[in-house]
């Protein structure tokens, strides 16, 4: 892709900086005249401030000057190998995306066919091999700990992958496809719509199905809501839906925590959750591995 | 007129003991940061926190700390070099405070967080706008005492103050252009590649001008002074007065290599940049070879090791910078340790030591002394930040290659060796050792500043008489 509309700027780029190149080497040039006789000292120049300060007029060292040249004609070659001058074009062809894209290439001619091994693999069966499952841990360790940890347990709102409790779905399919495409797991806000009392009941009746301590009277009214309302994701029997990455509410595994103070926050402002999409990013191999090595977090235990 | 007979040191008496006590505040939260990366429990609060204090140590030394010792040495230099008093004490006063006014205010809104989130030019709009106004009434005192002057020829100290004023004033107008959105937020008039070229070509050009031209001004000042001997090169003086100014300009580019910045842009970043070592190497080599027959003295005056140390360091680190500019070093060294190493080497070992040393040279004169309170404190002061320095330095090189090798490190799969925290957790040793010599460099400080403040209180503020110009050729 060109960077300009107008050939003008390349000129004027082109232009400014040999222009530039010239009058610094004029500027050398310029002071180099006088030279010093061997056994000549330098005089001082005649000039004098504040009492004492002078200066003598002892000629460029030498080795400076053809420092500076070199560093001039240095530059001179390094602009045609790789372009500065725009209007003059690019002799090699050479572009940083075009370096990109060939160690991209290089990397994949080198890595490729093992990745292609694996992939040829059915998952479950690539989650059982010890070399496969140290590169997925491998790419875990660069792509996915930054939220999931480095144990894969997850944090608050980023989920544990090692429970075999799954949002979207624990088998390999599902995997690959949250990893592919990423998720966007989002929980409505019913603060203003059920008020301050409502969403305590709510939480009761969530702390209930949890099978966690509660308030009586509170979940049983809340319950009433719940099936109004919350269970048109989480189900009926709040066992959620992962169809729609709605949680399970009644196994007692939290992605922002089980307290009545938590679960109150979660009603009242909802959840708002997102995963990445990898394929553009990774490709299918290396998603394949990565996949292989989540699968295997939770079910190579059983 | 009873002052026309005498300098106005009283500016630059100020200037002198705000640059120590400001050396030591930007110091101190340099070694707090750098406490915060070896145990990171201490970042407490929001207000407290790294991200607040880094931008309030980098502002504090660079422009509290260094913009006194530039104001203190400037205005004194210019005086002495024209034989004339500052053509106004008012505006003089007025940029001194000014000043104070705008450091306070970093001081207090950086930590609240109220930032435009450039590096080196994070305060907010209001703040920019006082600068402006400060630095204007700064380049009219300046220049306008070189207007007056009773010395035909203008020495070459004041090219570079002036080089660096000028400078300086182009470069934050131009990056701090900003829409303002309330009191104490606004946004960048640039957007994208534009606006990080804009601030990259500010970045590096606050280094080669606030923190490289303002500081060679005061090294041919003091190093011929406290040599007593001329400057080795008037030629050299010429040639590298104008290629470091011009070429400068260039080389903002080398902090964007391999971004979307264009190709040619960063081509021309990187060739600039090397040209720049010939120039920078042409203002070490005049200064070191001013002591050609006076080496004999570096054994006995503590000054003289200051500013001379400063020139080595300075030689160091504008060799350092040419090659890290080099895209295929960049590689390695960017968004590692090894650049905060390079900048320290050039922060302590090159502006703090000519600032000390320079600043030594002028406290006793200001107050009548004949010198330093104590003279082998000076020399203590000159070891333990001599130590400090070398610590830091090369602390921030293991770390920063360190770094570099891990993230590059690759397992026969292809896939990365080492996750990110490997590569912090191998670097913890070193920032240890940072924050010693950090610390070894603060506590010269506090040395420094009881030092002068001894010196103050045994003398008396003076303003020096004028001398009747020499009469020369």
């Amino acid at each position: 892709m060109k960077d300009f509309n107008s050939d003008f700027w390349g000129i004027y780029i082109a232009v400014i900086v040999i222009v530039s190149m010239i009058w610094l080497g004029y500027l050398v040039v310029s002071q180099s005249k006088v030279k010093l006789k061997k056994g000549e000292k330098a005089e001082v120049t005649g000039h004098k401030w504040d009492g004492d300060l002078e200066e003598y007029s002892n000629p460029l060292p030498g080795w400076w000057v053809v420092l500076f040249y070199a560093t001039i004609v240095f530059a001179v070659g390094y602009l045609v190998a790789y372009p500065g001058l725009v209007a003059f074009g690019n002799v090699w062809n050479w572009s940083s995306t075009g370096q990109h894209a060939q160690e991209v290439k290089k990397a994949d001619d080198k890595y490729g066919p093992m990745f292609a091994k694996y992939q040829a693999m059915p998952i479950e069966q690539v989650a059982q091999n010890p070399e496969a499952r140290d590169i997925g841990k491998r790419l875990f360790y660069t792509y996915c700990i930054q939220c999931h940890g480095s144990d894969a347990r997850g944090a608050k709102g980023f989920p544990n992958l090692t429970d075999n409790d799954w949002l979207y779905g624990g088998d390999a399919v599902k995997v690959v496809e949250t990893i592919n495409n990423g998720r966007h797991g989002q929980m409505p806000a019913f603060g203003a719509a059920f008020g301050e009392e409502k969403v305590r009941d709510v939480a009761n009746y969530v702390l209930k199905l949890a099978g966690k301590p509660n308030n009586e009277a509170r979940a049983t009214r809340g319950g009433d809501t719940f099936k109004q309302v919350c269970m048109a994701c989480h189900g009926a029997d709040g066992k959620g839906n992962q169809s729609l990455g709605a949680p399970n509410l009644t196994d007692n595994i939290w992605l922002y925590g089980g307290s009545e103070a938590t679960i109150v926050e979660t009603i009242t402002n909802g959840r708002d959750n997102v995963m990445p999409a990898w394929q553009a990013f990774l490709g299918d191999a290396k998603v394949h591995l990565l996949a292989a090595y989540v699968y295997g977090l939770s079910h190579n235990q059983q | 007129m009873e002052n026309q007979a005498t300098y106005n040191y009283k500016v630059v008496r100020q200037f002198a003991i705000m640059t120590v006590v400001w050396g030591i505040v930007g110091m101190l939260v340099g070694v707090v940061i750098a406490a915060q990366m070896v145990w990171p429990q201490l970042n407490v609060g929001p207000y407290f926190h790294f991200g607040r204090l880094r931008p309030l140590h980098t502002n504090a030394v660079i422009f509290a700390f260094g913009g006194c010792g530039l104001m203190a040495t400037s205005l004194y230099v210019v005086q002495r070099t024209c034989n004339v008093r500052l053509i106004s004490d008012k505006l003089a006063g007025f940029v001194f405070w000014g000043w104070q006014a705008v450091i306070v205010l970093a001081a207090v809104t950086l930590p609240l967080g109220l930032t435009s989130g450039k590096e080196y030019a994070e305060l907010e709009w209001p703040i920019d706008i006082l600068i402006t106004i400060v630095w204007v009434a700064y380049a009219v005192v300046f220049f306008g005492t070189i207007a007056i002057r009773k010395v035909k020829h203008i020495y070459v100290a004041n090219w570079f103050y002036g080089g660096f004023i000028l400078a300086v004033a182009l470069l934050h107008i131009v990056n701090s252009m900003e829409m303002p959105v309330s009191m104490w937020k606004s946004y960048s008039a640039y957007a994208g590649a534009v606006d990080a070229m804009v601030q990259w070509w500010y970045g590096h050009n606050a280094v080669g001008f606030f923190l490289t031209a303002g500081f060679l001004g005061m090294m041919y000042y003091f190093v011929p002074k406290q040599a007593g001997r001329p400057v080795y090169s008037y030629r050299l003086s010429v040639v590298h007065f104008w290629a470091l100014i011009f070429t400068y300009m260039w080389a903002g580019p080398h902090h964007l290599h391999y971004t979307a910045l264009p190709d040619w842009t960063q081509s021309l970043g990187m060739v600039f940049s090397l040209i720049l070592l010939a120039p920078s190497w042409g203002g070490m080599i005049n200064g070191i070879m001013t002591l050609s027959g006076a080496w004999h003295k570096l054994r006995t005056d503590p000054i003289l090791k200051f500013l001379v140390t400063a020139l080595s360091f300075y030689g160091m680190s504008t060799f350092e910078g040419p090659m890290m500019s080099i895209k295929t070093v960049n590689a390695l060294s960017h968004f590692t340790d090894w650049t905060i190493g390079h900048v320290h080497s050039g922060a302590l070992g090159w502006v703090a030591m000519i600032t000390i040393g320079s600043i030594y040279y002028l406290v006793p004169r200001l107050f009548n002394r004949e010198e330093m309170y104590s003279v082998k404190l000076v020399e203590t002061h000159f070891w333990i930040a001599t130590l400090g320095t070398v610590l830091y330095i090369a602390s921030m090189w293991i770390a920063g290659v360190t770094q570099g090798l891990m993230w590059r490190a690759v397992n026969p799969d292809g896939t990365l060796t080492y996750a990110f925290i490997d590569a912090v957790k191998a670097s913890h040793p070193y920032f240890f050792i940072r924050f010693l010599g950090g610390f070894m460099f603060l506590s010269g400080m506090l040395l420094m500043l009881y030092n002068v403040l001894r010196t103050a209180f045994a003398g008396r503020p003076v303003n020096a008489e004028i001398p009747a110009v020499v009469a020369h050729a």
